[in-house]
């Protein structure tokens, strides 16, 4: 097992030079991307350019500049600078991770919670009508986009332009440790909207595959043993729980690396809203640390599930 | 076998009268119990015959209230020790279920779960019935796995049921049933997906425990060979009807019905000629949704007369013998004497032919 886990890790640090790879060339190669260009000024005379290129080490081959990137990165944990505000990538990454971090926990709790409860009760009564009615509105939320989700929100329940003035609207973000009640409140409508759409996949996933886990011989079984019914479904539960458990895993990763939409509506300064303006303004090194950041969630959230499915399935086993 | 087949049998444990369980589909109401009799008694065994779909498996599970849930039109009743199983609320069924009735089926690995240690899913099988602590239970599943032959019980508790061989898992699921000492264990194909040397230790096991526990067991089973070994009493089913029913004894030296004996011919025997032929029974058995007319076996059967095609035989006592009792349009005398060519090793063709002047076609 164990080194099963370090053979995932090692294979985890060689996706990431590929990533850090791919999108260094990518971001090189853009037409617009030339960041000496865009900071020399609305004329800029090509000595100025140069100079600006020598600065930033843009005149050295692609090559080179690659490895000193690599070279900082995995040795000193150093990813650059910003070209605008010229501070560390990682104190930006380090300020904005907290916002990011919260609003997926937030979400994450809020859709296992509730997208499991609606599907354990659909999937017990199905083709009732509490169970159409629910299946319904998932099939509305998973359609809804949630940049378009989040305005209706706004529109609705903002303190400021909502019609119902409940919850606090766009930019009322702030830290948890500034104001704990705060954060909480700011947070409710970007928890919801980004909830919404998972919550109602995690419910379908979870009466379909509870309703074939019913199914199955051994709860045949464990009725014929006179367990009382809810026994009977939290066994089925058990076994229908892991495959949702996989793609929780990678969600929950996936989102850690930004949520860029639910964070631009609602003005939250995460990692999605920093890299987002990165690359509206060519700023490579910010994008380059927001990239590998990400990388390494997803990275780290395939290795976790992989080792918690042996713990989850005792007849997974890793060698 | 043992001591209470023997003695003149009083009121029987079980006793199913008329049993009708019927599912609705799209294609149609499925007939899938026809109104079966029979019963059992305190440390005796019955074994109920059939091809799958026979409604065999349907009508254990009803028994035990297991078909409720899936839309069941049940009738008829099912007098356990007494009581209406039938009719019975679900809370008073469930506190049965496990306890005094138990059930082990077909398949030992699709039918534990999974994802439990083989200690769990005894030890809850244990409490679901008796108020005893957690440890007490466990010392009880160590127990049931040593009383089922499973060495080293005290380690293999901590195992999961993919950890275990075939026939160990058949074990342990026996071990399960047996938790609350049933009064009834119902087998429903125990030893079909075990090899054969796995399936003698099975059945020797289920007899070894039916000495030392006093119950009595309903086998249900398409092979003949089992019921052989098991069986005191057997119920031959076909198409959601009982069509036979006799003393093991009885029903080996003198079937009745042209279903059994199709039966008996299709298995091979040791002791027979080598050059004898296994006689399989043509056709398929009928769909449950739209049954054949008449006699349901009658497009299958070799000595089919028109008129089997219109009228449906009830099951009644062969002459002389009361407790044999066959659903077949066929005259007793023709029928022995059919069996008596069969048995010399004729075809049925030729056993017609043989026995053909009183048969002749209406």
């Amino acid at each position: 097992m164990i080194r099963y886990i370090i053979r995932r890790l090692l294979w985890g640090v060689a996706l990431l030079v590929i990533v850090a790879a791919l999108t260094f060339v990518l971001f090189r190669i853009l037409p617009t991307g030339n960041p000496a260009l865009l900071r020399a000024g609305r004329d800029p005379q090509p000595k100025l350019v140069k100079e600006i290129e020598g600065i930033l080490g843009l005149n050295k081959p692609l090559l080179v500049q690659f490895w000193d990137y690599l070279k900082e990165v995995f040795f000193h944990f150093n990813f650059g600078y910003s070209y605008y505000s010229q501070e560390s990538v990682k104190s930006l990454i380090a300020e904005r991770l907290p916002a990011t971090l919260s609003l997926t926990v937030g979400a994450a709790v809020l859709w296992i919670v509730s997208g499991l409860t609606v599907g354990v009760l659909s999937a017990l009564r199905r083709h009732s009508f509490a169970d159409r009615v629910a299946m319904g509105i998932s099939l509305v939320l998973i359609s809804a986009p949630e940049f378009w989700l989040g305005l209706i929100f706004l529109y609705l329940f903002a303190s400021d332009i909502g019609v119902v003035k409940i919850f606090p609207g766009s930019g009322s973000y702030v830290g948890i440790t500034s104001d704990p009640w705060k954060w909480f409140t700011s947070l409710i409508m970007p928890w919801v909207v980004l909830a919404a759409g998972s919550a109602a996949i995690y419910a379908r996933l979870m009466r379909g595959s509870l309703s074939e886990a019913m199914r199955e011989d051994y709860i045949r079984t464990a009725r014929a043993k006179g367990l009382p019914e809810k026994d009977v479904v939290r066994q089925g539960v058990r076994a229908a729980i892991n495959p949702i458990f996989t793609l929780f895993g990678l969600e929950v990763g996936l989102l850690l690396g930004g949520a860029v939409l639910v964070e631009t509506v609602f003005n939250i300064p995460g990692i999605g809203e920093l890299n987002y303006k990165a690359i509206q303004s060519s700023d490579f090194p910010v994008t380059q640390g927001t990239v590998l950041l990400a990388a390494m969630f997803i990275i780290l959230a395939n290795i976790v599930v992989d080792i918690a499915y042996a713990y989850l399935d005792p007849r997974v086993r890793y060698s | 076998m043992s001591a209470a087949a023997s003695s003149p049998p009083g009121e029987p444990l079980l006793r199913v009268e008329e049993l009708r369980v019927e599912f609705p589909s799209e294609d149609g109401l499925v007939h899938a119990v026809d109104g079966i009799t029979y019963q059992v008694h305190s440390g005796r065994t019955l074994g109920i015959v059939g091809e799958s779909g026979s409604g065999k498996t349907v009508s254990s599970l009803t028994t035990l209230g297991l078909t409720r849930r899936q839309g069941a039109r049940i009738s008829g009743r099912i007098l356990f020790e007494g009581q209406d199983l039938v009719t019975l609320p679900e809370e008073q069924l469930r506190a049965i279920r496990g306890n005094d009735v138990a059930m082990i089926f077909q398949d030992p690995l699709s039918s534990l779960h999974p994802l439990y240690k083989v200690g769990k899913q005894l030890i809850e099988a244990v409490r679901a019935h008796r108020d005893v602590s957690k440890a007490q239970a466990r010392a009880r599943a160590v127990e049931l796995l040593g009383l089922v032959g499973i060495p080293d019980p005290a380690r293999r508790v901590d195992e999961y049921p993919h950890e275990f061989s075939g026939g160990m898992r058949q074990r342990v699921m026996i071990a399960m049933a047996l938790a609350n000492e049933p009064k009834l264990l119902i087998a429903d194909e125990p030893t079909t997906a075990l090899d054969v040397t796995v399936q003698a230790q099975i059945l020797a096991l289920m007899e070894r425990l039916q000495r030392e526990l006093g119950m009595a067991i309903v086998i249900i089973t398409h092979d003949l060979g089992v019921v052989a070994e098991m069986a005191d009493d057997i119920a031959v089913m076909y198409a959601g009807r009982i069509v036979e029913t006799a003393s093991a004894a009885r029903m080996f030296a003198a079937p009745e019905h042209p279903y059994t004996w199709g039966l008996l011919r299709s298995i091979p025997r040791l002791n027979g000629p080598r050059e004898e032929d296994l006689v399989p029974i043509p056709g398929t058995p009928p769909s449950l949704i739209s049954r054949p007319s008449g006699c349901h076996f009658h497009p299958r059967c070799p000595y089919a007369q028109p008129d089997h095609a219109r009228i449906d035989p009830p099951l009644e006592p062969v002459p002389d013998e009361p407790s044999h009792h066959v659903a077949c349009l066929l005259e007793p005398d023709v029928r022995r004497n059919l069996w008596v060519q069969l048995r010399a090793g004729s075809t049925p063709e030729q056993a017609l032919a043989e026995v053909e002047p009183p048969v002749a076609p209406a």
